[in-house]
């Protein structure tokens, strides 16, 4: 299953369906970062509304696809965790260190268009 | 909470375990037979339990014609049960029944009571009709107990089952109620936590948090655990669960009315401090959570 | 709630690879949701299947994953098995050891793991394989 990317403006936005398995989760990965180089992206957004369980896996890979987009010199924000999800991720002890978190897209993209016109 | 640790409170109970006399075969001659006795004097052994019930001063929330027709409503089911050897419908109406009973302050002892009063008006009626042949009458009670036990069974456990749902419904109202989630400004809200936080509470607390975040938008939230009773290691790790979960969604976390014996309880269990953010009071965490959304609260000055 | 009796009282998920740990959560979070259960403890239980599916795959190569329905007097619950003939733990207690604040990897995970759910046992021998017991009642 692919995860649609979307270019708008200088961002990318990612929406990540659910019941992605570890091999969608690592073609994910590299299908972004290279979308990334290609688009010369400053920001990206990865939607995760529609993600139903964060296990450590994932965890793991998006953090990695952060860090990996943070070395072409530009940020990812993850939005759109879910309430429940959020809960059993901090049981698990799950926490997406050094991952900038926004509420939505919404906020993610006023987030990364910080710096230009106001904010809603 | 010790994770892993069995709920000492939960026993399973085995229906229908009451009595060692075997179940009969439904369809067997002599539960025919006795369903036949208890179909054709319906209406006085009704009537006779009915009378029984008022005697003991039982269900006296309800009105004799009440009482008559949930009777009736009993005993056919009842007789079914016996009839058929299945359950299912005299659990669905023993919930039922117990629905409408409950509000109405029917307690357990009572339910309890009027269905042993029952089995006692059906044995005295076979007793009656079986005076002269006393093998015949062993034979038709060893058929007539072990069923009638099981349906009393049924009948009580489905009340008490009926009641203790209710009590927790009620206690998660009552849990709600003493943790509010309040919008002061927009994308600011503030959570007192106020009283004993145990593992159910905490957790409640934090769905209720997050699912507040979500609604309101909010992008910082000032918890305050001034009035927190008692701040051990688990209600300290509950807290930073929380500020971690919230986090996630996007919102700041505040966190004030922290002592300085707690920011050592929540040293101790390895949150550096240096990463949360604590003001010492309510008003200073509001104040910071304006600045941080952008707010500037200015005096209004009267012109002289 | 729905009636108990038309569910499967028991469910079977081979784990052999990463689609199975998807299908082994899927059909937990089914489960517990047919059950009654609010949708953040589905979340709980899904996500302790995947956690251990996911070792099962990463430590056994394949193991299984067993869902049963549990019955008590006042409300149901599932039972999860994690099983598999692999390496097996060498040093449970290690594992199991509780830090709440350790960050990074996780490792076996299994602290994690027994946070999601009310009731957590394991069982292990090396070179003979573990299993992992764990219950969730419906509140």
């Amino acid at each position: 299953m692919e995860v649609p990317i979307l270019k708008q403006g200088d961002c990318l936005i990612a929406t990540v369906q659910a019941a992605l398995t570890d091999a969608d989760l690592l073609h994910f990965r590299t299908a972004l970062i290279q979308q990334v180089v290609r688009c010369r992206s400053r920001g990206v957004i990865v939607d995760l509304t529609s993600l139903d369980v964060m296990d450590s896996f994932a965890s793991r890979t998006l953090r990695e696809i952060a860090q990996m987009i943070r070395l072409r010199g530009a940020e990812t924000v993850i939005v759109g965790i879910q309430p429940e999800v959020a809960f059993a991720m901090v049981q698990l002890g799950l926490k997406l260190e050094d991952v900038t978190t926004a509420l939505d897209l919404e906020e993610g993209l006023a987030h990364l268009g910080k710096g230009s016109a106001s904010s809603a | 909470m010790t994770p892993g640790a069995s709920n000492p409170a939960r026993v399973p109970v085995q229906e229908g375990s009451v009595g060692t006399a075997e179940y009969p075969r439904p369809g067997s001659v002599l539960l025919r037979e006795l369903v036949a006795h208890l179909r054709e004097n319906r209406t006085q052994l009704r009537e006779e339990w009915a009378r029984r019930i008022t005697e003991a001063q039982l269900l006296t929330a309800m009105t004799k014609d009440e009482i008559f027709a949930e009777a009736t409503s009993v005993y056919d089911n009842y007789v079914e049960a016996l009839e058929t050897g299945t359950f299912e419908a005299l659990q669905a109406y023993a919930r039922n029944l117990s629905e409408r009973i409950i509000p109405r302050g029917v307690e357990t002892h009572e339910v309890v009571g009027i269905v042993l009063l029952l089995r006692d008006v059906l044995a005295r009626s076979l007793f009656a009709k079986y005076q002269a042949d006393f093998t015949k009458l062993n034979r038709i009670l060893d058929a007539y107990e072990p069923a009638a036990n099981r349906i009393a069974n049924t009948v009580a456990v489905g009340f008490v089952q009926e009641r203790e749902r209710i009590i927790r419904e009620q206690q998660e109202a009552i849990r709600e109620l003493s943790t509010p989630v309040l919008q002061v400004r927009e994308r600011l809200l503030i959570l007192p936590i106020i009283g004993v936080i145990d593992p159910q509470r905490a957790r409640q607390l934090t769905e209720q948090l997050l699912r507040g975040i979500r609604t309101n938008r909010a992008k910082v939230v000032v918890i305050d655990i001034t009035g927190v009773a008692a701040m051990d290691a688990t209600v300290a790790n509950h807290l930073v669960q929380t500020v971690e979960a919230s986090r996630l969604l996007g919102a700041t976390v505040i966190v004030t009315g922290l002592s300085p014996e707690i920011a050592q309880t929540i040293v101790n269990i390895g949150v550096d401090l240096g990463k949360m953010n604590t003001v010492g009071d309510l008003q200073g965490g509001i104040e910071q959570a304006e600045r941080l959304l952008g707010y500037k609260v200015v005096p209004i000055t009267e012109p002289s | 709630m729905k009636d108990v009796q038309v569910l499967e009282k028991e469910i079977h998920v081979g784990i052999n690879s990463d689609q199975d740990i998807v299908a082994a959560r899927q059909k937990g979070r089914a489960l517990a949701i047919a059950l009654g259960f609010s949708s953040g403890d589905a979340t709980l239980i899904a996500t302790a299947i995947s956690e251990l599916a996911r070792n099962i795959l990463t430590y056994a190569k394949c193991g299984e994953i067993q869902l049963t329905v549990l019955h008590n007097s006042t409300r149901p619950g599932i039972q999860l098995i994690a099983h598999d003939t692999g390496p097996g733990i060498p040093d449970i207690t290690l594992a199991l050891r509780d830090g709440f604040s350790t960050s990074g990897s996780l490792g076996l995970g299994l602290p994690g793991v027994k946070r999601l759910v009310d009731e957590f046992e394991i069982v292990s021998e090396v070179n003979h394989g573990t299993t992992v017991t764990a219950k969730k009642w419906k509140l």
